[in-house]
């Protein structure tokens, strides 16, 4: 008989009891902890004399304030520097692993669990960030929970919730030399709607899914939350389980044989139901960016700029507001925008295998004169990998800023930051107004690539083009 | 537990309304991330929808929030997926020290919805056209007072009563006073302590 999707076992299996809400109280495998959301859940803590019940499955990192150019102590940022030292009491009192930027550990929360081997299959994991679908990519049930709920995980190990329906986006085909796994997640957030996944957890599959590496599959899970699903995932497979064997907290030996099989015992039966189904052509994508400020507002970078009577009734006021916002036309590409600022960087895109995506681009060519472009690799430990391949000089030479690893331009919590009304070319995730530090701020999310190109050219550009470009000046 | 006493229930929330208008308002403009970088929730209140209501220097632009009329508001009339985004609860916790104590929409975000949960603030949802003649309303009686009933699924104004949605878990935490689940959770350590050893990737 069936046992159901990867959602379905996974949820069985950490099923505490029924409370007295309905809802379910759900053991937590994973608790990641950073400064920003959780210093008032340990201070209610505190108010209730009540103790951190499993700190050894909780792991702490900072990312979102942490400077990314001078990081030395006293933070020079105040605010910043009292958040940091927040954290720094909260988990020495409570004996919380803590991978400070002196561990060489350090990055976004949502790089280094999977890059430590933390972010295991068939897991349960929570962060107080709406990014903690990220894991999903490796088969756990991972979301992104409120202080209140740290809180709760922080006390009794887990947390109340309802469970959801399952819907599973079959990606089709291959993609195309130039398409990424962000521009299928564009495409996704673009067709289902920036609300369509309440209520749901997303089941990514089909064979563009299974052909991607775990740094795609993570960026696709990344933005499950972009699409309004608290959750996505990918169901465990040969490529995880390679990801995964060395990593730090990765048993070797008969006890990894052991997991792995019950990492393969959590995938999806072939006979699961799904709420509902939804179909992607992978071979129709091309290169997507957004043209407005939520990221469902995307289109492929040959296709117009819609017109916002042309779209359904309850998104013409937004599509209105967000093109007088980002200072384009219907009709139009976005093919030529001019760019102030290229940001390579975020949980969704920081990874190694992005830098290197990115660095093929650059490679040859010079950062564009009125375009400041930075690279903030994901961690330390990325910092450091792509530096010892020479991605750093590759980034450097073309005129690049090489950072320290953080949130960084993702949002305006620390130093980097738009200025005025400049437009930026993002590999983030988020393209509301303000999110990158000022109000009047322009975002345009695209690829890695694409990032690379449009730094190059100093206006969004298809990074195809730019390729074939070179090959006929050769 | 220090705070077992008797629970608090919240069976219906009274008070005159704000309408804010506009779909996917997302919790980065509720409350823009600069000001979260702070170790406690206090004053957050003044913060609430800071860039839409105030220039580059701080003067106020036009917004609910900052009408004559809607001070003292505790009832806020949002429309379709309000709290999208991250989940801050910076978020509601802004929103509940402005005075918010309900918050009336079309649909919202699961983790805003949640955030709003864990504080006691209800999320109540009513169909498009029921939500907009309810801000209209608001707009033209800012004195008036809007009944949001919890546990009969109503919203109530003038001689109007929309029949409005309150999701199930939702409606049973607020109205039976366990919401804080902290408490509820707690209660059932051992249970916990066996489901984490019954995993295979523990070794608790």
């Amino acid at each position: 008989m069936s046992e159901g999707t990867l959602y379905d076992k996974v949820w069985d299996r950490h099923e505490v009891t029924e409370l007295p809400t309905g809802q379910t109280q759900l053991f937590v495998g994973l608790h990641l902890i950073h400064e920003v959301t959780s210093p008032q859940a340990f201070g209610m803590l505190k108010e209730r004399d009540l103790d951190v019940a499993y700190p050894e499955r909780t792991y702490a990192t900072v990312d979102h304030i942490v400077p990314t150019a001078d990081q030395s102590r006293p933070y020079s940022d105040d605010a910043a520097e009292e958040m940091m030292s927040e954290l720094e009491q909260n988990v020495r009192a409570a004996n919380i692993d803590f991978a400070d930027p002196t561990t060489g550990r350090q990055g976004i929360v949502h790089v280094v669990g999977p890059e430590q081997g933390l972010t295991q299959p068939g897991m349960t994991i929570v962060c107080g960030d709406s990014h903690t679908a990220t894991h999903g990519a490796f088969g756990a049930l991972a979301f992104g929970i409120g202080t209140s709920q740290i809180r709760d995980v922080l006390a009794t190990g887990c947390v109340a919730m309802e469970k959801q329906k399952v819907r599973r986006i079959e990606v089709t085909g291959e993609l195309d030399e130039g398409v990424t796994p962000k521009d299928v997640i564009l495409q996704v957030i673009r067709k289902l709607g920036t609300d369509g996944g309440v209520g749901y957890v997303y089941e990514y599959g089909g064979e563009a899914i299974e052909e991607m590496d775990m740094a795609g599959r993570m960026s696709i899970c990344n933005m499950s939350i972009e699409g309004g699903a608290r959750a996505g995932y990918v169901n465990p497979d040969e490529t995880t389980y390679e990801y995964l064997d060395g990593r730090d907290r990765v048993p070797d030996g008969e006890e990894f044989e052991e997991l792995k099989r019950y990492w393969e015992s959590v995938a999806s039966d072939a006979d699961a139901e799904y709420d509902d189904v939804v179909e992607i052509d992978g071979d129709a994508l091309e290169p997507t960016v957004t043209w407005g400020t939520t990221p469902g507002q995307g289109i492929g970078i040959s296709e117009a700029i819609p017109a916002p009577e042309d779209l359904p009734a309850d998104k013409q006021e937004s599509a209105r507001g967000a093109q007088e916002h980002m200072d384009v036309e219907p009709g139009d590409t976005m093919a030529g925008y001019p760019i102030d600022v290229a940001f390579l960087g975020s949980c969704t895109n920081a990874r190694l295998p992005d830098l290197r995506e990115a660095a093929e681009v650059v490679k040859g060519h010079e950062v564009h004169d009125s375009v400041r472009a930075m690279v903030v690799p994901g961690s330390q430990r990325v910092k450091a990998a792509a530096e010892a391949e020479g991605l750093d000089d590759v980034f450097k030479e073309a005129g690049f800023d090489w950072r320290g690893a953080g949130c960084s331009m993702c949002l305006g919590m620390n130093e980097d930051q738009l200025v005025g009304d400049e437009r930026c070319a993002s590999s983030s995730n988020r393209n509301f107004v303000g999110r990158q530090g000022s109000k009047d701020g322009r975002t345009v999310l695209m690829s890695p690539p694409m990032v690379a190109a449009a730094a190059i050219t100093g206006e969004v550009t298809d990074v195809r083009e730019l390729e074939r470009f070179e090959e006929v000046r050769a | 537990m220090s705070d077992d006493g008797p629970a608090e229930t919240v069976e219906r929330v009274s008070g005159t309304g704000v309408p804010v208008r506009g779909n996917d308002i997302d919790t980065d403009q509720i409350i823009p991330a600069r000001f979260m970088k702070v170790v406690t929730f206090d004053g957050l209140g003044e913060f609430a929808f800071f860039d839409v209501r105030f220039d580059d220097d701080d003067n106020p632009k036009e917004h609910p929030f900052n009408e004559a009329d809607f001070q003292g508001a505790s009832v806020l009339a949002v429309n379709a997926n309000f709290g999208c985004g991250s989940s801050r609860e910076h978020a509601p916790q802004a929103l509940m020290r402005w005075g918010i104590d309900a918050v009336v929409g079309e649909s919202f975000a699961e983790i805003f919805a949640g955030n709003c949960l864990a504080l006691g603030i209800p999320t109540v949802t009513a169909s498009q056209a029921d939500i907009e003649a309810l801000q209209d309303y608001i707009d033209e009686h800012p004195d008036a007072e809007i009944d949001v009933d919890v546990a009969n699924e109503e919203v109530r104004y003038g001689d109007t009563v929309i029949d409005a949605e309150v999701d199930d878990a939702q409606r049973r935490a607020l109205v039976d006073g366990v919401w804080d689940t902290t408490a509820l959770m707690g209660a059932n350590a051992d249970t916990v302590r066996e489901t984490a050893e019954s995993l295979p990737y523990t070794d608790v």
